[in-house]
């Protein structure tokens, strides 16, 4: 009897123990060691060349075919060429966390942000320096019109990232729910268009028609739920479940409460 | 004063024998008896919320603008049936409340009936002499079905614009009348002619409530007429005898109790559980759509099948004998429908049994029959769980594509493992009860014979 | 005779008094009384009278942040309390009857035979019955077919090749949703547009189109088609050929070597087309490609029609592969 209980024991710890080994993230990031006493020039240039190289190649000119041998991380690189994207693109991959990523065949998603604050900025500062492009955008969705970016959002985003902004699915990619993001993050990801998203240009969707659209997004964060308990704001599939898991089980209760008044007398 | 009441209508109507037989109707006494009455008091409070809705229900596509209190639809272009049920959410006194009641009551009512249906099912009460009684709850369904899918529809919001859609695609793939009969229906190239908003009105407001209606009081009538089923708890339950409540006083109060108590919890879901808010889902235009757009819980199985069919349209020279959407919104259901209106006589086929039946099986005394119940319904019910494969992709992460592959196997496999591994336990149950029966007789002898 | 009566009534008076029998006999079984139940009965209807007033004063006092959930719990509230009094009567203050009944007779085999008689006697003066019930038949299918045929006026069943109308003919421009003509400029890589044809209902399933840029040489276009897509624009219809739902999904390779290639898709049930082969289907239920708008350019710029569809817009049905689209203008 104690024996099998120290089995069982023993088996619950090592359970334990491969979660949290499971759960435990890669550490991801390779950092230089004197970091502290390097400029924020070097500090971006050696972080570069310990996590982004091996897929954007030297300088950022990108590896189109993938080398033989395997780079920083032990990633058989091959990624885009960052010449000129600019210090918008940089920090929206970065900040989101969508970069660094492990395998280049796997769709950046968005994850707990390796880098500290300064290694963001040296970083997106050295991604910058690589050619000319787009800064940092500055959304003023207070300037927004709610109204007007719903219409916008629902001509041209509700497809992917349906009508409340709770995420969806297009053919072999998943779409993230975009209601953590920053204004900032959302305006950089209408600019460049990140993984398999569209981009639109200020041609297309201007700088005022994308602050009512951040400015509807920032609506929906706090919807106008005066129905009561929101579920999801995804319609019909959570109401289904509110069908069978509350109010049926409660009907079902009822009626047996209500019914069999016989037993016990029987 | 009660003698003198009953005196009036005896004299005027020659009532009393007629009110007497009802108040000692005897009623079985089971909980599950109950199921079908949720049902029917969740169509009175659909008549009665409905009725509420029609008051300030615009049924028209004229185009309007928004210039009411919720700032995201303020000068948004859209049509006047959406405009009104906005108005209803935010202006009307306890409009909201009445709004969501009747959308849970909708949702609550076609559960119902399923659960209903469960009972009657894997109790074969539907056998001689009820065919009649069940094929009418069969039917009923499957209007419910409309019914539900008409009212949704004709708010005219984003999600119901995209569910006519799939709807009017679904009508033109019926093999050789199709094209004719969309035309009929929608009066025109979708989304149709404006007067199409009407006819869906008409539909959802009078012709199938009154359908609905009808068919529920032959149904009670029918059931009245044979009286209820029962189980056999008591030796004294036969065939030719039923035991149970009368209908006054017993009966009377518990009914009543569970009609309020019905209207109570779905009054409550529509006042605390949000649903179906339209507001934030925006007016339909044809040329928008969204993600995750899904029809309510009792169509998810259509949705469900017309993604998991492969893509191909079957072809005669430049004929469509079959266009795609057939199989999976047109036949899937008919085959289901048809397999339920037939099963009583399909059942009397394999297992022949001709006599009447008052007395229920529990679900291990027809093991077949239960079998073939379990194994139906994980048909459908993984047909209708495919249809959430890009919510679960979404949160599980699991790739969309490899689930799509998965089901169409699993959706054949596992209703046959089903089929046999419940019989399997049915038999095993019987046979335990078998000794059971054995071992308390040869203990009773026993101890008679100590005795 | 008046007498006898009076008489008779005061003769069964006095053997009721002497035998006991003045009162009928009980039908419904006497049980114990429980003044403590009756009690809670009380109490419950009274909690619920106050929560259906609380709805009314809720109703009435108007704007309340959290209205609704106060009037759902007040008036489902009291209806669930009335419910719960009424369940403490069925199961306290009501006896507990138990009744036996026998079912119905399963048949009436006398009355059976008799409807069938009475039947077939009536009709013992037709000679010829065959032909009578032939004529009654006619008619009255003639009257039902009479009676369904004003339904033609609902739409136009019989010419189902209305559904092959379209709004766009050669030299019609594309314009945005606010009706402002689109230049070929405008037009740029890496994202979608929606487009309506000038001056023609836009409520109409063919009218709205797709657009997209792509690299001239990543085109794979049928050859017939290849004057379609002027500097590598294409444009398909925006109506899924599966069940009629929006193409409102892009999606657009940012690293295509190892990302997946631009796709347009419907967000119903995630039909896929290719918008650089000419619509094909990728992915998902949709049974025939997606109909190509052919487009030119004009001397201004501006992106116009240069042609009908491909082939009929929207979903399948018997006759959508007989013939191509038809212009007409509604």
């Amino acid at each position: 009897m104690r024996r099998a209980r120290i089995a069982i024991a023993a088996t619950l710890l090592v359970l334990a123990l491969a979660a949290v080994a499971y759960a435990q993230l890669p550490s991801g990031i390779a950092r230089p060691d004197n970091e502290q006493n390097l400029s924020t020039q070097e500090l971006g240039a050696q972080l570069y060349a310990g996590n982004c190289a091996s897929c954007h190649g030297i300088a950022g000119r990108g590896v189109a075919v993938p080398g033989a041998t395997r780079g920083a991380g032990n990633i058989k690189g091959q990624g885009p060429s960052l010449v000129g994207v600019g210090a918008q693109a940089a920090h929206l991959y970065l900040t989101t966390g969508f970069m660094p990523l492990s395998n280049p065949h796997e769709q950046p998603w968005r994850s707990r942000v390796l880098f500290n604050r300064r290694e963001l900025a040296s970083l997106i500062q050295y991604v910058a320096s690589l050619g000319k492009g787009p800064p940092i955008p500055h959304p003023r969705p207070e300037t927004g019109d709610v109204s007007e970016g719903m219409h916008l959002f629902t001509s041209h985003c509700a497809g992917c990232h349906q009508v409340a902004a709770e995420g969806g699915y297009v053919t072999d990619a998943r779409v993230p729910l975009i209601k953590e993001d920053t204004p900032t993050q959302i305006a950089e990801a209408v600019r460049v268009g990140p993984y398999l998203m569209p981009k639109f240009s200020k041609k297309y969707i201007s700088d005022r028609q994308l602050n009512s659209i951040i400015a509807y997004l920032q609506a929906t964060k706090q919807p106008r739920d005066i129905g009561g308990w929101g579920i999801g704001h995804i319609g019909p599939v959570p109401e289904g479940m509110v069908t069978w898991f509350i109010a049926a089980v409660a009907l079902i209760a009822l009626c047996v409460l209500i019914g069999e008044r016989l037993r016990g007398t029987v | 004063m009660i003698r003198r009441a009953v005196r009036f209508i005896d004299t005027r109507a020659g009532a009393a024998p007629f009110i007497k037989a009802t108040l000692r109707y005897v009623f079985p006494d089971h909980w599950s008896f109950l199921l079908g009455e949720v049902a029917l008091y969740a169509f009175i409070v659909l008549v009665a919320t409905g009725t509420y809705l029609t008051f300030f229900f615009h049924p028209s596509l004229a185009d309007t603008v928004y210039h009411g209190t919720y700032a995201p639809l303020r000068g948004q272009k859209m049509s006047e049936a959406y405009k009104s049920v906005v108005d209803i959410s935010f202006h009307v006194k306890a409009g909201l409340l009445i709004r969501q009641t009747h959308h849970w009551a909708a949702n609550v009512f076609v559960a119902a009936i399923v659960l209903h249906l469960m009972r009657i099912f894997f109790t074969g009460a539907f056998r001689k002499p009820r065919e009649l009684t069940y094929i009418i709850g069969i039917l009923m369904l499957f209007a419910t079905l409309l019914e539900g899918y008409a009212g949704y529809s004709m708010v005219d919001d984003l999600l119901s614009g995209m569910g006519l859609a799939i709807g009017y695609g679904v009508a033109l793939s019926l093999p050789f009348v199709g094209g004719n009969l969309a035309l009929l229906i929608w009066g025109a190239p979708y989304p149709g002619d404006p007067s199409f908003e009407s006819r869906l009105f008409i539909a959802h407001v009078f012709i199938l409530p009154v359908l609905i209606g009808t068919l529920i009081a032959v149904h009670l009538t029918l059931v009245a007429s044979r009286h209820h089923t029962q189980f056999r708890k008591e030796k004294r339950m036969t065939n030719r005898r039923l035991v149970g409540v009368p209908t006054f006083p017993g009966q009377a109060p518990r009914s009543l109790g569970l009609m309020l108590g019905v209207a109570g919890i779905l009054l409550l879901l529509g006042g605390l559980i949000q649903i179906n808010p339209i507001w934030l889902w925006g007016p339909y235009h044809l040329a928008q759509g969204t993600n995750g757009a899904q029809p309510d819980w009792y169509l998810g199985w259509l949705i469900g099948a017309l993604r998991l069919v492969p893509h191909f349209d079957v072809t005669i020279g430049s004929y469509t004998l079959v266009p795609n959407p057939f199989w999976g919104g047109a036949l899937f259901p008919l085959i289901v429908m048809g397999v339920l209106l037939a099963w009583p006589w399909l059942e009397r086929r394999f297992s022949p049994q001709r006599g009447f039946h008052n007395l229920l099986d529990r679900p291990r005394d027809a093991p077949g029959r239960t079998a073939f119940g379990v194994a139906f319904l994980l048909w459908v019910f993984l047909i209708f769980f495919a249809g959430a494969a890009d919510r679960i992709y979404l949160f599980l992460g699991w790739s969309y594509q490899e689930q799509i592959w998965i089901y169409r196997g699993l959706v054949w496999v596992l209703p046959v493992i089903a089929f046999f591994v419940t019989r399997s336990v049915c038999r095993e149950l019987q046979a335990i009860e078998r000794v059971e029966e054995v071992r308390e007789a040869a203990e009773a002898e026993a101890q008679a014979a100590s005795a | 005779m008046r007498r006898l009566r009076f008489l008779s009534f005061w003769l069964g008076a006095l053997i009721g008094a002497l035998t006991g029998r003045g009162r009928r006999k009980r039908i419904v079984e006497e049980g114990s009384e429980s003044p403590g139940a009756e009690l809670a009965v009380v109490g419950l209807l009274l909690l619920s009278a106050v929560f259906a007033i609380g709805f009314v004063v809720v109703l009435a006092t108007g704007s309340w942040p959290n209205r609704t959930q106060y009037e759902g719990i007040a008036l489902g509230g009291s209806l669930l309390l009335m419910a719960f009094a009424l369940i403490l009567v069925s199961k306290k203050l009501i006896v507990t009857e138990q009744n036996e009944e026998d079912y119905p007779e399963p048949e009436h085999p006398e009355e059976q035979a008799e409807v069938t008689q009475i039947v077939r006697e009536s009709g013992s003066r037709f000679t010829r019955k065959r032909l009578v019930k032939g004529a009654f038949a006619a008619a009255g299918g003639a009257l039902g077919v009479a009676a369904i045929a004003p339904a033609i006026s609902f739409g136009p069943a019989l010419d189902p090749f209305e559904l092959n109308w379209t709004p766009w003919k050669r030299g019609k421009r594309l314009v945005t949703e606010d009706g402002a003509p689109l230049k070929a400029s405008d037009i740029e890589m890496e994202t979608f547009y929606t487009a309506y044809p000038e001056h023609s209902a836009r409520d109409n399933i063919a009218a709205p189109v797709v657009i997209v840029r792509l690299q001239p040489r990543a085109l794979k276009l049928p050859r017939s088609r290849r004057n379609w897509a002027p500097q590598g624009i294409v444009a398909y219809s925006k109506i899924c050929t599966h069940a009629g739902c929006a193409i409102a999904l892009y999606r657009k390779p940012t690293f295509p070597p190892v990302q997946p290639d631009p796709a347009l898709v419907c967000p119903c049930h995630y039909s896929t087309f290719d918008p650089a082969a000419g619509g094909k289907v990728l992915f998902g239920p949709a049974g025939r490609n997606l109909p190509q708008l052919p487009l030119m350019i004009d001397s201004a710029g501006h992106l116009r029609a240069a042609g009908n569809f491909s082939g009929p817009v929207g979903p399948s049905w018997w006759g959508v592969r007989m013939k191509g689209p038809i212009t007409q203008d509604r």
